[in-house]
């Protein structure tokens, strides 16, 4: 009972950052109708906000070490530890979530400019040729980041006051061991937090509406006088935005290096495919799914029956859906569908 | 005979192609490339994007999961000369064999869908594949170390004919050891038998056919012409090439690892057909030629050549394009690819065929007003 309480938990939390990935994919895909392969760069974009914000916060300068006193000793100390102290300190302790404050703005430029500069090109173009340029840009901002920043992953630390684990097994009057790392939890709770606003974005406002009405007949929303791709260049940069901050919360769970965005690539695709092109909902619902399915997929007993069934059941679904009902687990009839 | 036609008979084209491979080691002397370790790789992506091209190219089907059947052929062939025999033969059929089995299979799944759909399927097949060789499939894959020959292999074929050596036993034809240039020429040879079966299926009613289904399938599907059978064979025959490039691949070098089924593995021969221009005969093996050169050329650079050879600048200016330059180099020689990629995917969708054809056609026009200016002339007088 234990073993699947803590099994849940880590699936939805998996299963939270595949529906945030896949949220930002089929938002891109459902607006403007392009398949974009750069988007685990982007992920791998927002965690390396994190990075950034680290670094920047934590600027030293070369200071005399005064507890030792037999001979100079410098060693380096970050600019905010001298100016405000122990508050500074904390600052610097609490940089991943204050890195949300650097990746909305940051991410929302870099997706305006990435659909302004080269995407916007490709509308006409096959799915293929979309795949293909944004799948050499994936490799530029791979390689950009590779070569600022290093080959290694930086260990971007969570807050130590969270950084242990929470008794679950307390809160909710089972055992007391029964433990799960705080930073996961608050994933969990921020991925929710995030999907919702975009749903609400787009249920109650009048951008949300014309998007959505957008999304269901581009055309007739053109011939109604409005503008329509100005608003789906929006959409991208949202799409960013909401990508870059899964990324960038996702630093503690998972170092962050320049790679990682390839691995979550084929992830994302294959969650947008189940849940169903172009639907948000499929989406969200298919990213805690499949989050789901991982990670009970990995119990030692389930692997006892079907040995390496946690390492691929994911893309066993995945072809499943695809030969079976291509249209995913929520999409609209017709789209994409032969 | 004029020039055009006399280009258009296979022979001839296979003639210029045969010299031109197998005097690689010469002509590719004075740019330093020819070495034997830089043209067995030549030859191998030779083949395997050749493979490729006959699928991407002729239907238009992008796969992104060649790299398994490449992984397979590289498995196989090291099983190969770790029971039977250090021989390259089996090793090399027998990758063939395995590499076609498994696109039969993943083919036959795939190809159900068509456009992106096929690619994810592809990727999924490619992402099951190498992570079961990395986990479940250890005792046949040996997981993260790779496949390697090791003293104690029962080699039942060798052993019945020839006692044991000291160290590792290397691979060999008939006892031509492969190594080195005569391994460059097994490859070149296998890549030559490539090339002309390629080029036959390019002229063929198979090959037409295949270019009918990548520019209007449902047109064919409407005329009552059953696509399926075309296509699954275009992409076996596509997955017998990768297996036979990942069976050169051990035989000049031999051992097997996961890491070359991962799916960018596969982005890596998508790169090279694209560049050098997809669909065409000759395009992929140039797009292999520059990226392999390249590749080899920029790795090998770093900060210090770097300053050697803008020495010629003032030292302020110097130091700008160094430290900009030096991100693109070494290391980063993936930055310089993936800039060029993209570079080639939005002005050139040919690839570098294309550019060769836009110059030409350049050429042909800026000569065409002069030989009419001639012929007004000449009317005139």
């Amino acid at each position: 009972m234990d073993a699947i309480l803590i099994q849940i938990l880590n699936g939805l939390d998996k299963g939270g950052a595949y529906a945030l990935i896949a949220l930002g994919l089929t938002l891109v895909f459902g607006t403007l109708g392009v398949v974009n392969f750069a988007h685990g760069a982007l992920f791998m974009l927002g965690a390396f906000c994190a990075v950034i914000t680290q670094k920047l916060l934590t600027v030293s300068k070369l200071v005399k070490d005064e507890s030792i006193t037999f001979f100079d000793a410098y060693k380096e100390t970050p600019y905010l530890e001298l100016w405000w102290g122990d508050f500074g300190k904390t600052i610097i302790d609490w940089s991943v979530p204050i890195s949300i404050l650097l990746t909305v703005p940051l991410m929302l430029l870099i997706g305006l400019s990435m659909e302004r500069g080269l995407i916007r090109y490709f509308y006409k173009r096959s799915h293929a040729e979309q795949i293909l340029v944004t799948f050499g840009l994936a490799i530029v901002l791979q390689e950009i980041v590779r070569s600022l920043f290093g080959a290694n992953p930086i260990p971007t630390p969570a807050p130590s006051i969270i950084a242990g684990s929470a008794p679950i097994g307390a809160f909710l009057g089972l055992d007391e061991a029964l433990v799960y790392p705080w930073w996961r939890l608050i994933y969990l709770l921020f991925s929710v937090f995030t999907v919702s606003a975009v749903f609400a974005f787009l249920q109650l406002t009048t951008f949300g509406m014309v998007v959505r009405a957008g999304m269901h007949d581009r055309e007739t929303v053109g011939l109604l006088g409005i503008n329509v791709e100005r608003r789906f260049t929006i959409v991208f940069g949202i799409a960013a935005v909401v990508t870059g901050l899964a990324g960038a919360m996702y630093a503690p769970i998972l170092s962050p290096d320049y790679h990682m965005g390839m691995d979550f690539l084929v992830l994302s695709f294959i969650v947008v495919v189940v849940g169903g092109m172009g639907s948000l909902r499929g989406a969200v619902a298919a990213g805690f799914l499949l989050g789901l399915l991982q990670s009970f997929a990995s119990m030692n007993e389930v692997k006892s029956i079907l040995p390496g069934i946690d390492q691929i059941i994911i893309y066993l679904v995945a072809v499943v859906i695809i030969l079976v009902r291509p249209r995913g687990l929520m999409g609209r009839k017709g789209v994409m569908e032969e | 005979m004029s020039k055009r036609s006399l280009l258009k008979n296979d022979w001839v084209v296979m003639a210029l192609f045969t010299v031109a491979v197998l005097s690689m080691p010469i002509w590719l002397a004075p740019i330093g490339a020819a070495y034997p370790d830089l043209l067995q790789k030549f030859a191998i992506f030779g083949i395997f994007a050749i493979g490729y091209n006959i699928l991407f190219g002729l239907t238009g089907y992008l796969s992104f999961g060649h790299a398994v059947f490449l992984g397979v052929g590289s498995y196989t062939a090291v099983w190969s000369f770790k029971l039977l025999t250090m021989n390259v033969l089996p090793a090399v059929l027998f990758a063939m064999v395995v590499g076609g089995l498994f696109a039969v299979v993943i083919g036959y799944l795939s190809l159900r869908r068509s456009g992106i759909y096929f690619s994810i399927l592809t990727l999924a097949f490619a992402q099951m594949s190498y992570n079961m060789a990395y986990s479940v499939l250890t005792p046949i894959t040996n997981g993260e170390t790779g496949l390697q020959l090791t003293k104690t292999d029962p080699r039942m074929i060798d052993a019945m004919f020839v006692a044991p050596g000291e160290g590792l036993p290397s691979t060999n034809l008939f006892g031509m050891s492969m190594s080195g240039y005569s391994g460059f020429y097994f490859c070149a040879v296998l890549l030559i038998i490539g090339f002309f079966i390629s080029l036959r299926i390019f002229r063929s009613p198979f090959g037409l056919k295949l270019l009918a289904i990548k520019s209007n399938q449902n047109r064919m599907l409407y005329t009552g012409f059953n696509t399926k059978p075309y296509l699954l064979t275009a992409f076996v025959i596509s997955g017998v090439y990768a297996g036979l490039a990942g069976a050169l691949m051990a035989v000049t070098d031999p051992l097997a690892g996961a890491e070359r089924m991962q799916w960018t593995a596969s982005g890596e021969v998508v790169l090279m057909t694209i560049l050098g221009g997809v669909g065409t005969l000759i395009g992929p093996l140039l797009g292999v030629g520059i990226i392999k050169y390249f590749e080899n050329i920029f790795s090998a650079l770093n900060t210090n050549t770097l300053h050697q050879t803008f020495s010629f600048l003032p030292d302020w200016l110097e130091d700008i394009v160094v430290a900009i330059s030096s991100h693109f180099v070494g290391d980063g020689w993936h930055l310089t690819l993936g800039v060029l990629f993209m570079v080639i995917v939005i002005f050139l969708p040919g690839g570098v065929m294309e550019g060769f054809q836009r110059i030409a056609a350049l050429a042909r026009r800026l000569s065409r007003p002069q030989q009419e200016k001639a012929i007004q002339t000449s009317e005139q007088e």
